[in-house]
């Protein structure tokens, strides 16, 4: 490919390449803190191209593809490579990680022990951990958390944070300091803006954690706690986990062990000021 | 330049000192973007390497994607067990179930079954029941399938989410040369569990069918990797192997694909058996190792032309204008 790079989130290395010049360069920018994927072998490739020659140039337009693609991924404009990048490496990870099994969840590690929050869309699991990161919490990743089938340990995976609608406003007053890419506007997921992981989270991206609470947040409702019983627990993680079908024997026994030893609540919250108490508290009661 | 590579490490997976980091990356594309990731996997399994946790992360899905296949075949058998009709596992399921080399570390998709034809309604019917339904809903690719293909047009089924091909023969009726079906059938051997596979000439000769008389030769490294691996094993067990498969293939009107199949076996992969090289061997060979750096396919001329081709071994001309006018106005 024309351009590329190279990069590890976490466990997992990736090389990026691209027939224009933009989305490599910000990548560059923003993960200029990461480490290079180990001995140099990459696990998953992306590749951000154009679906014929002439739209390099005429009405630029990027398809997403990789070692692993779905049949009927809608392009990208240009404008918006850098997100059509980070959409690739979470399509690889979604469909071909089997090391870990994936839970599509958020997750933030204080003493060796982590914290998940996992939810539909808009639950803001995202602007939680992205919050918990400017309180003292380290950022293990705002999309996936990696379980080991052999230790039952979380690995992080803190890819940039990907900041939708007023979720960046809030984060832009909530971490003047921090580092965010351009504002994406009008993406088919509305406006989005990546905001880069702390330096403690990126130094740290290699230390697993152990599991300690897992929190299903949902957002608009008034404030509420209920204890959620592992049988619950287990089906929704089940659809929350993109390569559970796919790890067979491995992911049963990785998810039944995390389930059996896991306190697990729902909580509503009208703010995010109410969730971060709500969070603290419950770590302390019972995590 | 990759797939190359690729071929030469399966063939001799000690070829692998030579690679840098990058060369590894673009191996492992070439053998994701070919499927053949899990054998070569397989092949460099002990061998400390740069890249051996993403071996060990292909040999581990592999892995399960064998037991997958074998339970999504005992599926089938217990849907088709009353009706007492002989069903012949192909592909990749038949070389796990019958536990050959070729299986091992393989990629396999759908389940792809042989049955008598005679018995196709039923075999539907009883599949239909067991909750599979139908893939293709247009009028046309049914009709099309179920008049001139070598199988009924694909199921799935609804809550495994996983095809099933059912085979009446192993190329399409309207293809030039015409497979024994009875033969295929009859001399098929019986596994522990009542399922069947063809014999191992026939193993050979279906493989090499659906690579050089059928098809544009997608995924082809891998369907040769199938021939390699059959013919060293089956070669090993017997000696006289090459010859009887000769003589086989010229009774199933294959000869030819069979003997393309050997040579180009023999030269990407060192196959034993295999005549002199011929001229259009080197335009097979292009196609089959076109893979640049990315996994992404090269000469793009090769292959178009190997498409037309597809279509040119599968109809006669006539039937061939009118089918594709018929998709070229569905447009």
């Amino acid at each position: 490919m024309r351009y590329a790079t190279t990069l590890r989130i976490g466990p997992v290395g990736f090389r990026i390449g691209s027939d224009w010049r933009s989305p490599v360069d910000q990548l560059r920018d923003l993960y200029r803190d990461y480490p290079q994927p180990s001995d140099g072998i990459v696990d998953f490739n992306v590749r951000l191209f154009a679906a014929r020659p002439w739209r390099r140039f005429v009405r630029p337009s990027v398809m997403i593809g990789g070692d692993f693609t779905i049949p009927d991924a809608a392009p990208l404009p240009l404008a918006q490579g850098l997100l059509a990048a980070e959409m690739g490496m979470n399509l690889q990870m979604a469909l071909a990680q089997r090391r870990y099994l994936l839970l599509h969840a958020s997750a933030v590690e204080r003493d060796g022990r982590a914290l998940l929050m996992t939810g539909e869309s808009g639950a803001g699991k995202s602007t939680l951990a992205a919050l918990l990161m400017t309180r003292g919490w380290r950022l293990m990743g705002d999309e996936f958390a990696l379980l080991d089938p052999a230790s039952g340990q979380i690995h992080a995976f803190p890819r940039l944070v990907s900041l939708k609608n007023e979720a960046i406003t809030v984060m832009e007053r909530a971490a003047p300091d921090g580092r965010f890419g351009p504002l994406l506007a009008g993406t088919p997921k509305g406006d989005i803006r990546h905001l880069v992981p702390d330096a403690a989270a990126i130094a740290a991206m290699d230390r697993p954690a152990t599991p300690a609470l897992l929190l299903f947040p949902t957002y608009g409702q008034a404030s509420d706690v209920r204890v959620v019983e592992p049988a619950e627990t287990f089906v929704r993680l089940t659809q929350a986990s993109t390569n559970y079908v796919a790890m067979g024997e491995r992911g049963f026994d990785a998810l039944t062990g995390l389930v059996a030893r896991l306190p697990v609540r729902a909580i509503d919250y009208p703010d995010t000021d109410t969730a971060l108490a709500l969070v603290e508290r419950l770590w302390g009661e019972v995590a | 330049m990759s797939a190359l590579w690729l071929a030469m490490a399966l063939e001799d997976p000690s070829t692998y000192d030579m690679l840098d980091a990058d060369g590894w990356n673009a191996v492992i594309a070439a053998a994701r973007a070919e499927q053949l990731i899990g054998s070569l996997a397989v092949r460099l399994e002990g061998l400390t390497i740069p890249a051996a946790r993403i071996m060990a992360d292909a040999r581990a899905s592999a892995e399960q994607g064998r037991v997958a296949a074998l339970w999504e075949a005992e599926a089938a058998r217990r849907a088709l067990a009353p009706l007492g009709v002989p069903i012949v596992l192909l592909k990749g399921t038949a070389f796990v179930a019958a536990g050959l080399d070729a299986g091992r570390g393989r990629s396999i998709g759908d389940l792809d079954i042989l049955v008598p034809r005679e018995h196709l309604d039923a075999v539907e019917a009883a599949l239909l029941a067991a909750g599979w339904e139908w893939v293709k809903p247009d009028p046309y690719d049914d009709a099309y399938y179920r008049r001139w293909m070598h199988e009924l047009p694909p199921l799935i089924h609804r809550e495994r989410d996983r095809m099933i091909d059912v085979h009446h023969t192993i190329l399409p009726p309207t293809a030039r040369p015409t497979p024994d079906a009875g033969a295929l059938i009859a001399d098929a051997v019986a596994l522990e569990n009542g399922l069947f596979v063809l014999s191992n000439e026939d193993m050979v000769i279906h493989a090499a069918a659906h690579l050089f008389a059928d098809g544009d030769l997608q995924g082809g490294l891998r369907n040769l990797w199938d021939i390699d691996r059959l013919v060293r094993e089956f070669v090993e067990r017997d000696a006289g192997f090459l010859a009887s498969l000769t003589q086989r293939a010229a009774m199933h009107d294959l000869s030819g694909a069979v003997a393309r199949a050997l040579r180009l076996a023999r030269r990407i992969y060192g196959t034993p058996g295999g005549g002199e090289p011929v001229a259009s061997d080197a335009l097979f060979a292009r196609r089959l190792l076109a893979r640049d750096g990315w996994g992404r396919l090269r000469h793009k001329g090769t292959e178009f032309g190997f498409y037309v081709r597809s279509h040119w071994l599968r109809m006669p001309p006539a039937m061939l204008a009118r089918h594709l006018w018929t998709k070229f106005r569905k447009k």
